[in-house]
């Protein structure tokens, strides 16, 4: 990235006059670049600011030097709700199977599309797999409830096969919830995850696969021992990222998805906030809940990048 | 005479390889069309026919009644309006912002050129939450205006890095012979770089007008009571949410009315694909340019 700077021409030492000659001269520069960083201080940075609202008792429309401190109370709270456990056990189970699916079907998906000999068969599945990607969930979660209804495909399907006699009514039950996220993110990722691993696939040389054919290598020991290695470095790279976003999942599924019948397994961490901190205007309570998630996701992205760097010396910073 | 079985059987082997992979095909476009169709179907049938159910992927009595009824309805006609404009608005003000950064952070003889990249990079780490960012937006007044569905997500870093590393593509030479024709900073931009950068611009475009036209949560959280405001997603959202919550909850007065007039299942089957359609027709198009600028983001990031 740095060897860029071989085409800058004398890059400005700081101080004095010197600097303000090259700012002068470079003004557009400025006025093409500060005016947005001013604007993601505002919307980035300055929420920030509003973490100290979880250690005041937090009244709106007081100035910040009018708000009663109160130091961890609320994370005191937090932690003695009993309530806040089914939430993280939610959170986890739901990330800790949307990573692993949704970080093996695409790898798998993108070896498959990778073996298709017809290009226009290929590029029709690509086009067709990346439609749910652009899809709203709130579409997703219209459709996937219209699939799982009582008369819905997936009951005629089972129904029609005699596997079951009644059909059953799968937004219904709590203990499907998981399942039902984690697939329907499948349905709808699966085929737009594939580009990156489809591009890593297209850099490895075609001179492996004619040594492999040499060697009397068939097409799985082919996949096994080029096509997955070549792509490991993205793989590796790809899960550290998975993992730091692991705990920060979003809740528009849940939202979207969930019911009152089955919010025993649908409340996650956001939702949570969103539902005993925002509704009921408990700010404080609600942001302690945003803290804890952004620390959460910060310790797992070191440690996860800290754990591959040891293993395989490949790191994200 | 080895070589010919050694051949014969690997062949096989290949077949079989082969009948797989089309299997796993024909199963991932069955399984991502049907739904779709499924969908398209009921929303063109007739909704009292439609509740004897069994229908698959083609209407059995076509009726374009239901979108009929759904466009009479004045809050859909709103939401309409106002998903286009912000669609438009948030793409343009978008591309301005990711364009005009990725410009300036491409240049290494900018000196403000660090400071700007690692502020932009922290972006995508920091975040302070779903409550501190709404009492912001309180702050600011931005409750219940247009401003608030495309001003807070105006600056993208990673849109920005998408277009920075295609700009970083283009031979520097470029910007110099600009320069040695009296150009200065400003022209460079507008007359070098953004027509040399489109495919990576229609790219970004696609990603800003995709998340425009799918968002639904900042309408719920921020301009869920004004009803000038409402955009497609809320009320397909609120029609959806309608009966597999509970009804009482439900505060789309005006669709319940629409709901009565046809069944709520080809209310919801039909506003889904009003709102599907628009991305059904642009995406295909724009599938060599999103590729590309997919894996140039992935390189760099």
């Amino acid at each position: 990235m740095e060897a860029a700077s071989a085409k800058g021409k004398k890059p400005a030492k700081r101080g004095g006059k010197r600097f303000w000659n090259v700012f002068v001269q470079q003004r557009y520069l400025y006025l093409m670049s500060l005016p947005f960083i001013a604007w993601a201080f505002v919307f980035s940075y300055l929420p920030l600011w509003g973490w100290t609202m979880a250690f005041q008792k937090f009244r709106p429309g007081r100035s910040f030097f009018d708000q009663e401190w109160v130091g961890l109370q609320y994370f005191r709270e937090l932690f003695h709700d009993a309530q806040f456990y089914l939430v993280l056990r939610n959170t986890l189970a739901m990330s800790a199977m949307g990573l692993v699916a949704g970080f093996t079907v695409p790898i798998v998906f993108a070896i498959v599309l990778n073996e298709v000999r017809s290009m226009s068969m290929k590029r029709f599945v690509q086009t067709v797999s990346y439609l749910p990607h652009f899809v709203s969930w709130v579409v997703v979660a219209g459709i996937v409830t219209k699939m799982l209804a009582t008369d819905g495909v997936l009951n005629n399907i089972l129904m029609g096969l005699h596997l079951i006699d009644q059909p059953i009514q799968y937004m219904a039950k709590g203990n499907l919830f998981w399942y039902i996220v984690t697939g329907s993110d499948v349905w709808k990722e699966m085929g737009w995850n594939t580009i990156i691993y489809l591009a890593a696939i297209a850099g490895i040389g075609p001179e492996l696969y004619e040594a492999a054919k040499v060697d009397g290598a068939g097409r799985l020991r082919q996949i096994w021992h080029i096509t997955l290695p070549g792509i490991r470095s993205t793989i590796i790279i790809l899960l550290i990222i998975s993992i730091g976003h692991l705990i920060s999942i979003g809740f528009e599924k849940q939202f979207l998805l969930g019911n009152p019948l089955v919010s025993d397994y649908s409340q996650v961490l956001d939702l949570y906030a969103l539902n005993y901190g925002l509704s009921m205007g408990r700010f404080s309570f609600g942001t302690a809940i945003n803290i804890f998630n952004s620390l959460i996701s910060i310790v797992l992205l070191f440690a996860a990048n800290g754990i591959f760097k040891r293993i395989t010396k490949e790191s994200v910073f | 005479m080895t070589s010919k079985t050694v051949k014969s059987g690997r062949s096989w082997s290949n077949a079989t390889f082969d009948f797989f992979i089309y299997l796993i095909l024909a199963l991932v476009t069955v399984v991502t069309l049907y739904p779709f169709l499924n969908v398209l179907a009921i929303s063109l049938n007739d909704s009292t026919d439609s509740v004897r159910g069994g229908l698959t992927i083609y209407p059995r009595a076509f009726t374009l009644k239901n979108y009929e009824t759904i466009f009479a309805f004045g809050g859909l006609m709103t939401g309409l309006k106002i998903s286009i404009l912000r669609t438009l608005v948030g793409t343009v003000l978008g591309l301005i912002s990711a364009s005009m950064l990725a410009f300036t952070i491409s240049r290494s003889d900018f000196q403000g050129r660090r400071f700007v990249s690692t502020f932009l990079a922290l972006t995508m780490y920091v975040s302070g939450g779903l409550i501190p960012f709404y009492i912001l937006i309180r702050d600011l007044h931005m409750i219940g205006t247009f401003a608030v569905y495309v001003l807070p997500g105006l600056v993208s870093a990673f849109n920005v890095f998408i277009i920075r590393s295609f700009i970083d593509g283009i031979p520097f030479a470029l910007q110099e012979s600009a320069k040695l024709d009296g150009a200065n900073d400003w022209t460079i931009y507008w007359r070098v770089i953004l027509p040399l950068t489109k495919p990576a611009l229609a790219t970004i475009a696609l990603f800003l007008a995709v998340g425009q036209w799918n968002a639904w949560f900042d309408t719920y959280l921020y301009n869920g009571s004004s009803e000038h405001l409402t955009t497609l997603q809320f009320e397909l959202m609120k029609v959806l949410q309608s009966t597999t919550t509970n009804a009482d909850s439900f505060r789309g007065r005006n669709m319940t009315e629409v709901m009565r007039q046809i069944s709520p299942e080809s209310v919801k089957m039909a506003i889904t694909i009003v709102v599907t359609v628009p991305i059904l027709v642009v995406y295909p198009f724009l599938q060599k340019y999103f590729v590309k600028g997919m894996t140039l983001g992935a390189v760099k990031s």
